[in-house]
């Protein structure tokens, strides 16, 4: 699904993602671990095509396809989505038209699908003025709902989020990530950050990766990884001179 | 039913014209019309009880006491403009009357079309008399074909009495070598409401227009909002005032404005001359190529107990709001065209659905145009 090759990535002048390699299979889940600031979102955001990430450096296979050159759209009109940790407040612009412009009249049933993540009574609000941390992702869970993409990356689901609202969260990008699908039959991938790995409780993870100071450092199974990261924080990822 | 509005000479491009300034020569979704084409009047009538729509002539032949309504809260002495349509011998417009506790859903509608090269003039006196409520639609638009131009001078009165209601929606559809000089003010009573809404998403020359609205009455309130785009070519000399005079009395005036290029002054002023009294002016501007978006936002307050505030604000579109939408799958245009779209999105409280839905369907022309 994603493959990622000796990727290199300046904001402004500044190079802050050094070498990253990552391959995302057809049906599985992959999850992003690692401390603030260290250069997660700016992978999600390089993946997805926004302009102020410039790759100098190497190249993203989508789908078997070098998608290095382009656009946000052109990426998500091939199946990538991408739940953002802090969407942009924009003034005037419905929820509910933004999700009309997403479905390009292909039939999707908006109000069922705003019920179903309790966002029903949003349709009509400016997008994200004044929502809660619980109603923000709420507003980009069902977003993604209406884009159905095939690869969905997913920036801390779970921040400022109260625990009622991280099950429901959890349930519907299980239902987009085809979870409730036997392992075999599952054709969405997803990669997912976090740093305190409360979704991992409500989201099943099929591998995970540890990034700091821009690189990714180790690679092995989530939940392992996430008890280790428990029990001795960052400190020694930080200090892990290996790549 | 009301008749259809005829208007043989028009060409199917200058009846879609028409259409886009939210007129409906169909007479379908409207109790009234005045159909004024140049310095003819085309059609007067209204099909509601308790409302007339009279040519000023007729009007001031039928009811000897509209003389006390007319120039009285625009002076014929306030400028040139002025001057030209009181010196007229045979003066044209509108007299649109809501006697005492009548009431429209539809909307009447008053059409002035510019066709030939000349000055358009009209003097309109509208009147919701105590306990009524008013709802007109402005479509002033010129044919598609004006040789070197014209220019359109409108005098507009409104009287808003005791308890009464007039809601105002004016639709611009100009020319580029079109001038406009409307002129206009309001009074209104005690309890009285005067909403006025301005939307103008084609070319035009020159719009000049100043608009007050005296609130002379206890708790009376006025709602002003502009909704503009200006082409190139085009220079929008706005502004909006409401004076405050009666205790409780409030104004909101409210303005978005888009320059592609062209220059748009967007003055506002409130005056608080009374304890209770609160108003508030807000501008917000886009501007998307190089050009002008001039806020000139005043508030002038002479009492304790008045309560007064403006926002301004000039900017251009977000990068990140494009990107936003960009990554949901919208190309660049799309993405930009739908936030352009929300920027203009302004709800009025207190406007009929059919005007809102008027309104909006004529920025979602412009929308599909790509703005």
């Amino acid at each position: 699904m994603l493959h990622i090759e000796d990727l290199h990535v300046k904001v402004g002048e500044k190079e802050v993602l050094h070498d990253i390699n990552l391959h995302i299979n057809e049906g599985e889940t992959h999850v992003l671990l690692g401390p603030n600031g260290s250069g997660k979102t700016t992978l999600l955001m390089t993946i997805m095509g926004f302009s102020n990430y410039t790759i100098t450096e190497g190249k993203i296979l989508f789908k078997g396809e070098d998608v290095t050159k382009m656009h946000a759209h052109e990426r998500a009109k091939r199946g990538m989505g991408m739940l953002f940790q802090r969407p942009p407040t924009i003034s005037g612009l419905k929820l509910g038209k933004i999700l009309t412009a997403i479905s390009h009249d292909k039939g999707e049933n908006i109000p069922e699908l705003a019920r179903s993540v309790h966002m029903d009574g949003f349709l009509e609000r400016d997008i994200n003025k004044g929502f809660s941390g619980g109603e923000i992702k709420r507003s980009e869970v069902l977003q993604l709902l209406i884009q159905n993409p095939d690869f969905i990356m997913l920036d801390e689901p779970e921040s400022g989020v109260d625990l009622e609202n991280i099950s429901l969260i959890g349930a519907a990008i299980g239902s987009l990530l085809e979870k409730d699908k036997h392992i075999i039959k599952r054709q969405k991938s997803g990669l997912v950050i976090t740093h305190t790995g409360y979704i991992l409780d409500y989201l099943e993870t099929d591998r995970g990766h540890v990034m700091c100071d821009g690189q990714i450092k180790c690679h092995g199974n989530p939940r392992e990884i996430l008890m280790d990261i428990k029990q001795r924080g960052y400190k020694e990822c930080l200090e892990c001179r290996h790549n | 039913m009301p008749s259809q509005l005829k208007a043989p000479e028009l060409s199917k491009v200058d009846q879609e014209r028409l259409a886009q300034s939210g007129i409906d020569l169909a007479m379908k979704n409207r109790c009234g019309s005045y159909l004024q084409m140049d310095q003819e009047v085309v059609h007067a009538e209204c099909m509601q009880e308790g409302m007339e729509v009279l040519s000023y002539k007729k009007a001031m032949e039928k009811y000897d006491w509209l003389k006390e309504y007319n120039w009285k809260v625009v002076s014929s002495e306030k400028d040139d403009v002025t001057k030209y349509v009181a010196a007229q011998k045979e003066p044209k417009g509108y007299v649109i009357i809501a006697h005492k506790g009548s009431s429209n859903i539809l909307p009447i509608q008053a059409c002035l079309f510019l066709g030939r090269d000349q000055i358009q003039h009209v003097h309109n006196i509208i009147i919701a008399e105590e306990d009524s409520e008013l709802h007109i639609i402005s479509g002033c638009t010129s044919g598609a074909h004006v040789g070197k131009g014209g220019a359109h001078y409108g005098i507009s009165e409104f009287y808003v009495k005791k308890n009464a209601k007039i809601s105002f929606t004016m639709i611009h559809t100009w020319s580029e070598n079109i001038e406009v000089y409307p002129r206009s003010a309001s009074r209104v009573e005690e309890n009285g409401v005067f909403l006025s809404n301005y939307v103008c998403m084609h070319p035009v020359k020159k719009v000049q227009m100043y608009p007050t609205a005296t609130l002379s009455g206890e708790n009376s309130v006025a709602r002003f909002s502009s909704i503009v785009i200006a082409s190139p070519t085009s220079y929008m000399d706005l502004g909006s005032r409401a004076i405050l005079e009666g205790k409780g009395s409030s104004a909101e005036l409210i303005t978005r404005a888009i320059t592609k290029g062209g220059t748009i002054i967007s003055r506002g002023h409130i005056q608080g001359k009374t304890a209770g009294t609160r108003g508030h002016l807000e501008c917000k501007g886009l501007i998307l190529q190089d050009g002008m978006i001039y806020a000139i936002p005043e508030i002038e307050g002479s009492v304790v107990g008045t309560e007064l505030s403006h926002e301004a604000a000039v900017g251009k579109l977000a990068r990140d709001e494009i990107e936003y939408l960009m990554s949901r799958g919208l190309d660049e245009d799309e993405a930009t065209a739908t936030i352009i779209r929300g920027f203009l999105d302004v709800k009025i409280t207190g406007l009929p659905d059919a005007l809102q839905k008027q309104i909006d369907a004529t920025i979602d022309v412009a929308e599909k145009a790509g703005f």
